[in-house]
């Protein structure tokens, strides 16, 4: 008896010991989270003790302004695009987290400097990779070899089925570019209602062909059931699928929509303190160069890029498959994080009713 | 019953008493009383347990439908503007109140919320409050000048007219939005852009599919339930048990298993592909649109179809039937005249049960619907989870209820509440 109330008294301790050091972390599921569990959370836990927790959602933007609206936040840090970064934190939603105390690259740069400057716009978020909406093909599926954006609307020369996300962003700009508009006059032209009416339009000729996605992992999935030919996917889904199960996938890497994932804190989390804690050691220059060895996104930071070398199966080099090597940067468009943060209400508004048209 | 017997026997012995003295009417309302007490106590915990946990939320939640004080509670000084100047077009005092809130706003960071607020009566002007609040450190009277400098956009009346119907907390706008109606420019409501209209279309097919689904649940359940009636007691629980074992499987397992069976290259797509019925380019499109919806939901809510008409088909005795058919009935008529008036209760029980159901079904015309199948519910979600319009979610809702309540009352002049059986 007595043995047992000692054991009980431990295990509650031990629980509350737990229950005190740890930090819940939200991501975007799949290849993606597994890649961070392996290069952030599994060190973090084994260096400081500090248990993190996984959990996903399809964007977590979307449960992050809901927790703190309805006053009940379970999540410390969640990682999630620029435009939604920018957008929170206009909205007083995120913590604001102090740049110049995160850690400085090995060489001393400090972090304010060593970050790419275009991921440090928000005060309230860290950015942590750069990756790319492109679209992707299923070699066995598809007739011939799409190459570029226009590829993806043209369902004549490449008949089948098309996948998409159910989301304005990056589709938009794909139609535009797809349409003809230059890259450096996307943004300009969809600022207006006749570039938004341009973009519906080009959409509409492939609206019939769109199977619609919402997960990340859903993708590589349609290719690979032979639901879709071609499909909008993030790019390092369809590298895992290509190297780690060796799907016949292709990338058109033409008009790629380049964009940051930021770590934020929800403004009222939990354990803030942790939280903290796991953001500076996850962004440091190591930990992001690491994170590339298990999924094709390139790290935010200037130093991470000598320590970017093999992707975990020791074979496969990783440069040609990331996001900014140059030969895909050709034509490129970085998702103008103003434009959306600004319009992206009223373009889903828009967006919802279209689909149902 | 009591009472009257008492007083009965009042009336004819005067007072009677108890053994031990009191008057027996007395007595006997005060033990009823007792009895009344302790049964209202039985009950009090889950008539506590119902208030707590979906009166109250629920009731809280609709309230938002016409409370919104946004607006109201991050722009003070434009706020007292309005209500100081009911009628007027808005001048210098108007856009320093604006500019004074704004800084306000811009220090506590809310002024993406407020402009998000306006921007669900006015789409576009939500980008207004950020930019300007991004400047407004730098703006000097006159403030008309500065502020329309910044963006020309804040001369828009539709704009103003907006802002002045957000300022008062208790409004009818979402209730507006929910029908595709929006504020003109003259703060007139009209009907809104043919591009921007979703609800009225998306409430008619939420009732016809769920008209479609209950009629398709009714032809399918009808025989099966006649069936388990009237086969011997041991093949009729084996039945039973065919009909409950996917009623008790998870409903995302059956949707997604409904999936593997439909999608394009599916188990009865391939199936036929490969009998050579359909050629492999036009395979059919049973997925992601509403013939998926209708499918998987039909499947998964026949057990609430089914259910109540077996028990009311079980007790109907065979002998009547019998004794038509003995009178010269055809075997139409006696189904038609003697069999289904005296199963209507269960039709009606059941058909009311599933189209309840399907009105606010969620999970299945999500993951199956694909676009032109997904239901109001799924957009009541969307404004849940995602825009966080709550307000709006709100509205959808309550119009909602509304129209179940409608149709229940309808149901009930026409076939009567009473007569409803639910086994």
């Amino acid at each position: 008896m007595k043995k047992t109330l000692i054991l009980t008294t431990a295990l509650t301790g031990l629980a509350f010991a737990a229950s005190a050091q740890e930090v819940t972390v939200m991501s975007w599921g799949g290849a993606y989270t597994k890649s961070q569990v392996e290069a952030y959370h599994k060190p973090f836990t084994a260096e400081t003790g500090i248990k993190v927790n996984s959990v996903d959602a399809d964007n977590p933007a979307t449960p992050i302004k809901a927790q703190v609206e309805a006053g009940n936040i379970t999540v410390d840090v969640a990682d999630i695009e620029l435009a939604d970064a920018v957008r929170l934190c206009d909205e007083g939603l995120l913590e604001v987290i102090d740049h110049s105390a995160l850690p400085p690259a090995p060489d001393g740069t400090p972090a304010t400097e060593d970050f790419l400057p275009a991921g440090m716009v928000s005060d309230c978020a860290v950015p942590s990779i750069v990756w790319s909406t492109i679209v992707a093909y299923n070699t066995n599926n598809v007739q011939g070899t799409p190459t570029t954006l226009a590829d993806f609307f043209d369902t004549t020369a490449f008949p089948g089925k098309r996948g998409a996300r159910k989301d304005p962003t990056a589709l938009l700009e794909m139609a535009l570019v797809a349409d003809g508009v230059p890259a450096d006059q996307v943004y300009d032209t969809l600022g207006t209602d006749a570039g938004v009416d341009r973009a519906f339009a080009k959409l509409d000729t492939i609206k019939s062909d769109i199977v619609w996605w919402e997960a990340g992992a859903q993708p590589p999935q349609l290719l690979a059931d032979g639901e879709v030919v071609m499909t909008t996917a993030y790019n390092g889904r369809i590298f895992n699928a290509q190297v780690t199960e060796n799907q016949p996938f292709g990338i058109i890497w033409d008009g790629q929509i380049l964009d940051f994932d930021l770590f934020v804190i929800p403004k009222g989390a939990p354990n803030k303190e942790e939280a903290l804690k796991f953001i500076s050691f996850a962004t440091d220059t190591q930990r992001l160069a690491d994170q590339a060895a298990w999924i094709s996104y390139g790290p935010a930071r200037k130093s991470s890029a000598p320590f970017v070398g093999l992707f975990n199966d020791g074979k496969t080099e990783m440069g040609p498959h990331m996001p900014t090597a140059p030969e895909n940067l050709k034509t490129a468009l970085a998702n103008d994080f103003e434009f959306w943060a600004d319009r992206k209400v009223e373009l889903t508004e828009r967006f919802n009713a279209w689909l149902l048209q | 019953m009591a009472d009257t017997a008492a007083q009965m026997q009042t009336g004819i012995a005067g007072a009677l008493r108890t053994p031990d003295g009191r008057p027996l009417k007395q007595a006997l309302a005060q033990a009823e009383r007792r009895a009344r007490i302790r049964a209202f106590l039985l009950v009090l915990p889950l008539l506590a347990f119902v208030l707590l946990t979906f009166i109250i939320p629920i009731g809280q939640m609709l309230s938002r439908s016409v409370l919104n004080d946004t607006f109201s509670a991050n722009m003070p000084a434009l706020t007292q503007w309005f209500s100081e100047n009911p009628d007027a077009e808005p001048n210098e005092a108007a856009f320093e109140a604006l500019v004074t809130d704004l800084r306000a706003a811009r220090e506590n960071r809310t002024q993406g919320a407020v402009g998000t607020r306006i921007n669900y009566e006015v789409p576009g002007t939500r980008s207004l409050f950020t930019s300007t609040a991004r400047r407004v450190d730098g703006l000097e009277p006159p403030f008309r000048e500065a502020v329309l400098d910044v963006d020309k956009g804040w001369e828009r009346r539709d704009l103003w007219a907006a802002m002045r119907s957000a300022a008062k907390p208790v409004t009818l706008n979402f209730y507006q939005a929910a029908v595709d109606r929006k504020i003109t420019p003259d703060g007139q409501f009209a009907r809104a852009d043919e591009q921007n209209r979703i609800y009225v279309t998306l409430f008619m097919r939420t009732f016809v599919l769920s008209i479609v689904i209950t009629g398709l649940c009714l032809i399918l359940g009808f025989p099966v339930a006649h069936l388990l009636a009237v086969l011997p007691m041991r093949k009729a629980s084996l039945l039973l048990i065919l009909v409950l074992l996917p009623f008790w499987t998870s409903l995302l397992v059956r949707t997604t298993s409904w999936m593997v069976l439909l999608q394009g290259q599916g188990v009865i797509n391939n199936t036929l592909v490969g009998l050579g019925i359909l050629g492999d380019d036009n395979r059919l499109a049973m997925m992601y649109n509403q013939t998926g919806t209708i499918i998987a939901m039909t499947h998964i809510l026949l057990p609430f179809m089914i259910l109540p008409l077996y028990s009311v088909m079980k007790t109907i005795p065979p002998s009547y039937a019998r004794a038509a058919r003995s009178l010269g009935a055809t075997s139409w008529t006696t189904f038609r005249r003697i069999y289904v008036p005296q199963t209507v209760p269960g039709i009606g029980a059941g058909a009311i049960l599933v189209f309840i159901l399907a009105v606010g079904y969620y999970i299945t015309p999500a993951l199956v619907g694909g676009a032109t199948g997904t239901l109001i519910s799924n957009q009541i979600a969307f404004h849940m989870l995602s825009s966080l319009n709550w307000s709006l979610a709100a509205a959808l809702a309550a119009m909602l209820l509304a129209a179940v309540l409608v149709l229940y009352w309808v149901y009930d002049r026409i076939v009567g509440i009473d007569n409803m059986k639910l086994g």
